[in-house]
């Protein structure tokens, strides 16, 4: 009986040791690849996704892949110096915008390149590393890979993404231009109302 | 390599100086593309005739042809990349890559039908991608000014001046009938615009401004291929705190 107690008190800190925290932080490689990979086969097994249901990606995309991005961020880094001039309640926009921006992008990306497979670079990282940028590549038959690398941060929710870069293009600052134009003809609000009517579906110039 | 070498200069110079007359007048607006409102001006001519003649005929094709056939073709056109992406990767001194490259021409030019099968490929051998823009950069030349070519789009002084040179030594050069040469022609940039849709469409959701979203990920993309995919930072390249979350270093 003794023996018992005192052998498990023994092993207990090896199964506290060897069972997962529960609120354990998924590695940021691990974590692009899940959601890449069950994005994918969700819009393979779906023919409304595949067919580019508007309503369908959009909700697809809203529960998978937004939770996982840092929006705030990205449209920080795509204004540059010039999200300092505006309020927080005009970044709060901006951010609402631009994300939906980004999805309608996404939508549009996922629907036109959903046959194509994805490879996983090893991640390198340091032990204590709050930034790390994921490497993917998407190959085509007969075509070069593209390569989709993923800036990461860890957040006390997990990782999120801040850039995608596709091809050395990246998504996030490929706007400062268009949006520094914006924002030199009409300002912060003039920038929001230009995301606006783009997100209301009207054609670019 | 007398002939690309003094071709170079050659288109080197002709482009400049007609860059250099056509956006004279023009108030610099960018570093990169002093030449803006000529480019604008061509662009806005690209999509008239592109998005009336060029794109529905593209789109067409897509519809029509079985896909077995569409890859079929752009397979065949790809094996014509393979051997300048092959001398390209010499001339940069890739010597492994370049093997590889010459070994998918061989297998898929003589097995593969005249390239027309990418067996390679299903063999296991990578595509690479390479051109004569790229080794130029690699070699030290700047990408000079951006230029927007009607019907066939974003370039730059330098990585025109490649596809120059190779139009000029391509195999495709030498069919002595001039018949089936333009219509190898025709169908090589039917097969390019075609596999360009898909691009284009994000494009369209994605930019505010067309012209200025597809310079700049063109100039990117070009910087990315020269570096070997390791662009070392831009220095206007910045991050403001994002507000909720400051003091992140800006992305590498």
């Amino acid at each position: 009986m003794l023996r018992t107690v005192a052998v498990t008190l023994l092993l207990l800190p090896l199964v506290l040791i060897a069972a997962p925290p529960v609120h354990a932080q998924e590695a940021p490689d691990a974590l692009v690849k899940r959601i890449a990979e069950e994005t994918l086969t969700t819009i393979r097994s779906d023919k409304e996704l595949q067919a580019g249901n508007p309503a369908k990606v959009k909700q697809l995309i809203e529960s998978k892949l937004v939770p996982n991005f840092d929006t705030a961020r990205m449209t920080a880094l795509a204004m540059g110096r010039n999200w300092r001039s505006a309020t927080p309640e005009q970044q709060k926009q901006l951010t609402e915008q631009f994300k939906t921006l980004l999805i309608r992008t996404y939508s549009n990306a996922l629907t036109n390149y959903r046959d194509n497979a994805m490879t996983y670079k090893p991640l390198r990282m340091n032990a204590g590393d709050t930034e790390v940028i994921v490497r993917t590549e998407v190959t085509r038959a007969g075509q070069a890979p593209v390569p989709i690398d993923y800036s990461m941060e860890k957040t006390p929710e997990g990782w999120k993404a801040y850039d995608v870069v596709v091809a050395g293009v990246s998504l996030v600052t490929n706007y400062r231009d268009e949006f520094n134009d914006a924002m030199k003809s009409s300002g912060v609000d003039g920038l929001i109302k230009t995301l606006a009517d783009k997100n209301k579906g009207s054609a670019p110039k | 390599m007398n002939r690309p070498d003094s071709l170079f200069r050659r288109t080197v110079l002709f482009l400049a100086g007609t860059s250099a007359l056509l956006g004279g007048c023009a108030a610099a607006p960018s570093r990169d593309d002093p030449f803006e409102p000529w480019n604008r001006a061509m662009y806005e001519v690209h999509q008239v005739v592109d998005g009336n003649v060029v794109k529905p005929i593209a789109e067409a094709y897509v519809k029509t042809m079985p896909e077995q056939i569409r890859t079929g073709v752009s397979n065949f056109f790809g094996n014509i990349d393979d051997i300048f992406t092959g001398i390209n990767n010499v001339l940069e001194g890739r010597g492994n890559q370049a093997g590889d490259d010459f070994g998918r021409v061989l297998l898929n030019s003589t097995f593969g039908i005249g390239g027309i099968l990418d067996l390679a490929s299903m063999a296991g051998i990578n595509k690479d991608k390479k051109d004569f823009g790229i080794t130029f950069g690699k070699w030290g030349a700047p990408p000079g000014p951006y230029l927007f070519v009607p019907l066939w789009g974003p370039t730059t002084v330098r990585d025109g001046t490649g596809t120059v040179v190779r139009f000029f030594i391509s195999p495709l050069g030498y069919i002595p009938d001039v018949a089936v040469r333009n219509s190898i022609y025709g169908v090589g940039y039917l097969d390019g615009r075609a596999q360009a849709l898909s691009a284009e469409s994000v494009l369209d959701t994605a930019a505010l401004d067309r012209y200025r979203f597809l310079r700049n990920a063109y100039l990117k993309n070009r910087r990315y291929q020269v570096y070997e995919g390791k662009p070392p930072p831009e220095e206007d390249e910045e991050e403001p705190a994002p507000g909720a979350a400051p003091g992140a270093p800006p992305p590498k």
